[in-house]
C-alpha cells in the first residue's frame, strides 16, 4: 500500500531522449495503466519506477520518501514481465518461494543447496512454503508447485508470474504488458483476474499496455504516453470523451475516430454542404473528430434509432463495406463530398436488420452527427472548445440543406 | 509375390550409388576419411614395428618383425605410466576449473551489464585471442624462473587460467539469456553473484560443457608447454612422455609411436563415449582441436 510520486522524470539513451519531463501521481490503492505504442517510453518508465533504470533527473517517491536511490529489492515493488521471466531451471514453488528466500535468508545460506544445511534456512523453510501454498492456492495454481515453467501453458505461466510478485507482499506491482502473450479469449479472462486480484489486495497497480482497451477496461486512470510525452492522464472514460487533443483522440477508442475536414463560419461548422450547429472558437479550417457512433443512419435501413435521435442536417454518405459484429455493425465508406477520408459507423441493429436488407443494398446513405458528441481540433491536433448553438440555427441550417 | 523373388542381398543394393553425384561425393569423402585416419593407422601399424622398420623404404602396414609387446610392455610397465596420466589430468582439470571460474563472471559482465568502457574491454579480449603462446612464453618462463616455481603444477597451469576464448564463448552464449529473467532477479533480491550461480550457470551447461571438451582435449594434447617448463620425470604428463625415447643420438620410433598410442587412447575412449558432447564442442567453439 503507497503513494506513488513520480516528479520531472527524465531519461535518454546516448542522443536519443526517452522520456521528456514526465510527472505522474498515483494514490494508494490506485490502478493506473501507461498506454501508448511501442516506442512511447511506457515501459522504460515501468523499468526507473522498479529501479532497473536509473533516470537522468527527477525523482521518485514512495510514500513521500526518495526511492532513487534504492536498489531494485529494496523498493518492495513487485513486477510482472511481458515474457513471465520466470527462472527455467527451478520448479513453480521455487520461483514462488525466491523473492523470499532472498528477503529472509543470508547470503551464505541461500547458496544453491545450503537452505536444507544451514539451521537458519532451515528453520525459515517452513514459513517459506507455508506463505507460498498460500498465495498458489488464491490462484489456483497449487497443483503446479512441482513442474518446471516449460512444462505450463501460457496462463499457467502467466499466474506463477503473478504469485511470484504476490509473495513478498509488495507496496506496489508493476506489470509489463502481462497479457500480450496470452491467446485472445484468456486474455479476457485473466484481464478479469488481474482486476479482481485489484480489488481483493487494494495494492496499489501500475499497468503497462499498448493496448488501449486494456487500459480502458481495467483502470481507475489512464496515463498516456507518446514520443515520451505524456499526453494525457484521466479517467478511461474523461480521456475517451474529453481528449486534449488530437493524439490521444485517435489512440483511444476502437475503431478509431473519424476525422473529416470542416470550416468555421459565423454560425457553425460546415462540413461538406451543411453547417453544423455548434459555436467554436477561431475561424478557418477545422478538424472534425467523430466517433463511429456519433453518426447515425435512418432507421429505414434496419438499424435501430438512437435513443434520442438526433434531428439535424443530413450529410450524404457513400457506402463501401459492412462488418456485421453481431449485436451491432460497423459501417464503412466515406462522405460523398469526401472521398478520400475513411469514415466507420456504429449502429446497433434494428429488429428487422436482414430481413429488409436495406443496408446491403443501399449505396448512399443520409447520415446525420449528433453535434454534442463531436470534437474540433486545430491544424495542430489542439482540441478547441465548442458549445451548441441555439436551436433556431439548428433548422434554418436544416432548411438551408 | 514379386517383391519377395526380388535379388536376395539387398545390403548391397543399399550401398548402390543413387546417382553418378553421389557416387562422387562417397568418393571425396571416402578420401577425406583416408587423410584424417591415415596417420592413425600409421601410428598404430608402427607401434608394432621395431624402429629400424618405421621409416624402412619398403613400407608396409604389416609389421615385418612384430614387436608390439615390447614397445607397449616399455611404455606401460618400463615408466610410470600412470603419474603421467595423473599429471595430465590434474594440470587439465585445473586449467579447464580456473578458466571456468575465471572466465564465467567475466562473461556475464562484458555481456549483460552495462558499464563505462565495456565495448573497448571487449574489444581488448578479442584482442588478445590473436595473441598466440610462443609469444609470451619467454618473458613467462623468464618470471617463473625467477620466482623459482619451474617444474610444478602451477607451472604448469599458469599461462591458460585465463582463456580470452572462453571469455567471447561464454559471452556470445550469455547474450541470448532474457534480460527480463535478470531484471525479475534482481527485484527479487538476487545479488549479481546469485544470478550467475542460481541462473546463468545451469541454462549455460551446454556451452560449459562444449568449452570442457574443448580445453580439456587441447591442453591434453599440448606437448609445447610442458616440454618448456617440465624438467623431472614426475611432473611429465601423458604427452610429454612420449619425448622420453627421442635423444641426440638416437630416437626409439617404435616406442615413441607405441607411446604416442596409449597417450592417444584415453581420448579416443572419451570421444566414443560422448561423441555427441565432443562433435557438440567442436562445432559451438568453431574451433577443430
Amino acid at each position: 500500500m503507497a503513494r506513488l510520486e513520480l516528479t520531472n522524470i527524465k531519461k535518454s539513451f546516448g542522443d536519443t531522449a526517452v522520456l521528456h519531463d514526465i510527472s505522474l501521481d498515483v494514490s494508494d490503492g490506485e490502478f493506473v495503466s501507461l498506454v501508448g505504442q511501442s516506442g512511447c517510453g511506457k515501459s522504460t518508465l515501468l523499468r526507473i519506477i522498479a529501479g532497473l533504470e536509473t533516470p537522468d533527473s527527477g525523482d521518485i517517491l514512495l510514500d513521500g520518501k526518495s526511492v532513487l536511490n534504492s536498489a531494485p529489492k529494496n523498493r518492495n515493488i513487485a513486477m510482472v514481465f511481458q515474457d513471465y521471466a520466470l527462472y527455467p531451471h527451478m520448479s513453480v514453488g521455487e520461483n514462488m518461494a525466491m523473492p523470499l528466500v532472498m528477503a529472509r535468508l543470508p547470503l551464505y545460506a541461500r547458496l544453491p543447496g545450503m537452505r536444507r544445511v544451514t539451521p537458519v534456512g532451515r528453520r525459515a523453510q517452513p514459513q517459506i512454503r507455508a506463505e507460498v501454498e498460500k498465495v498458489a492456492s488464491q490462484l489456483r495454481i497449487d497443483h503446479l508447485l512441482d513442474r518446471k515453467p516449460a512444462q505450463l501453458s501460457g496462463g499457467q505461466r502467466q499466474r506463477v508470474a503473478l504469485g511470484r510478485s504476490l509473495v513478498r507482499n509488495p507496496q506496489v506491482f508493476l506489470m509489463d504488458e502481462p497479457l500480450s502473450n496470452l491467446d485472445a479469449k484468456l486474455r479476457v479472462q485473466v484481464r478479469a483476474e488481474i482486476t479482481e486480484l485489484h480489488d481483493t489486495s487494494g495494492l496499489t497497480f501500475i499497468y503497462v499496455t499498448h493496448d488501449q482497451v486494456e487500459a480502458m477496461t481495467m483502470s481507475d486512470r489512464v496515463a498516456l504516453l507518446q514520443t515520451g510525452h505524456l499526453l494525457q492522464v484521466g479517467q478511461p472514460n474523461a480521456l475517451y470523451a474529453d481528449p486534449a487533443n488530437l493524439d490521444v483522440a485517435r489512440f483511444i477508442g476502437s475503431p478509431e475516430i473519424n476525422i473529416a475536414a470542416g470550416e468555421r463560419l459565423a454560425d457553425g461548422v460546415k462540413l461538406g454542404d451543411v453547417t453544423l450547429p455548434v459555436g467554436v472558437d477561431g475561424t478557418g479550417p477545422v478538424q472534425v473528430g467523430i466517433r463511429p457512433e456519433a453518426i447515425s443512419v435512418s432507421n429505414a435501413a434496419g438499424l435501430a434509432a438512437l435513443e434520442q435521435p438526433v434531428k439535424g442536417p443530413a450529410l450524404s454518405f457513400t457506402k463501401r463495406m459492412i462488418e456485421d459484429l453481431g449485436p451491432e455493425v460497423l459501417i464503412h465508406g466515406h462522405f460523398t463530398h469526401a472521398p478520400d477520408g475513411l469514415v466507420r459507423i456504429r449502429a446497433q441493429k434494428s429488429g428487422v436488420y436482414g430481413e429488409t436488407g436495406a443496408l446491403s443494398r443501399a449505396k448512399t446513405l443520409q447520415v446525420m452527427l449528433n453535434p454534442e458528441q463531436l470534437l474540433f481540433f486545430d491544424a495542430e491536433g489542439q482540441r478547441l472548445s465548442a458549445k451548441a448553438l441555439a436551436a433556431t440555427t439548428t433548422t434554418t441550417t436544416a432548411g438551408a440543406a | 509375390m514379386a517383391d519377395i523373388a526380388a535379388p536376395a542381398p539387398n545390403w548391397l543394393d543399399r550401398l548402390r550409388p543413387k546417382s553418378i553425384g553421389r557416387l562422387v561425393t562417397t568418393i571425396l569423402l571416402f578420401l577425406g576419411a583416408w587423410v584424417m585416419v591415415f596417420p592413425f593407422i600409421w601410428m598404430i601399424s608402427s607401434s608394432l614395428k621395431p624402429t629400424d622398420e618405421v621409416y624402412d623404404s619398403d613400407f608396409s602396414i604389416i609389421p615385418k618383425t612384430f614387436k608390439g609387446w615390447d614397445n607397449y610392455y616399455g611404455v606401460i610397465f618400463e615408466q610410470p605410466y600412470l603419474i603421467f596420466l595423473m599429471n595430465s589430468m590434474i594440470v587439465c582439470l585445473g586449467i579447464l576449473l580456473i578458466q571456468l571460474v575465471t572466465a564465467i563472471p567475466a562473461a556475464y559482465a562484458l555481456a549483460k551489464l552495462k558499464f563505462r568502457g565495456s565495448t573497448i574491454l571487449f574489444g581488448t579480449v578479442i584482442a588478445a585471442i590473436t595473441i598466440p603462446i610462443n609469444v609470451t612464453s619467454i618473458p613467462l618462463y623468464i618470471g617463473l624462473v625467477r620466482v623459482g616455481l619451474l617444474d610444478t603444477y602451477f607451472a604448469m597451469m599458469f599461462p591458460f587460467i585465463v582463456s580470452v576464448f572462453a571469455i567471447f564463448l561464454f559471452r556470445q552464449f550469455f547474450r541470448g539469456f532474457p534480460d527480463s529473467i535478470i531484471q525479475a532477479a534482481r527485484v527479487d533480491g538476487f545479488s549479481e553473484i546469485e544470478i550467475i550461480l542460481r541462473l546463468i550457470l545451469p541454462s549455460a551447461v551446454p556451452a560449459i560443457a562444449a568449452f570442457s571438451v574443448f580445453s580439456f582435449v587441447a591442453h591434453w594434447n599440448d606437448l609445447y608447454w610442458p616440454l618448456i617448463v617440465v624438467q623431472s620425470q614426475d611432473k611429465m604428463t601423458a604427452t610429454l612422455s612420449m619425448m622420453q625415447y627421442q635423444s641426440a643420438f638416437d630416437t626409439d620410433y617404435g616406442r615413441t609411436y607405441a607411446s604416442a598410442t596409449v597417450v592417444t587412447a584415453p581420448m579416443v575412449i572419451a570421444f566414443l563415449f560422448a561423441r555427441r558432447l565432443f562433435i557438440r564442442g567442436i562445432t559451438m567453439t568453431g574451433v577443430k582441436g
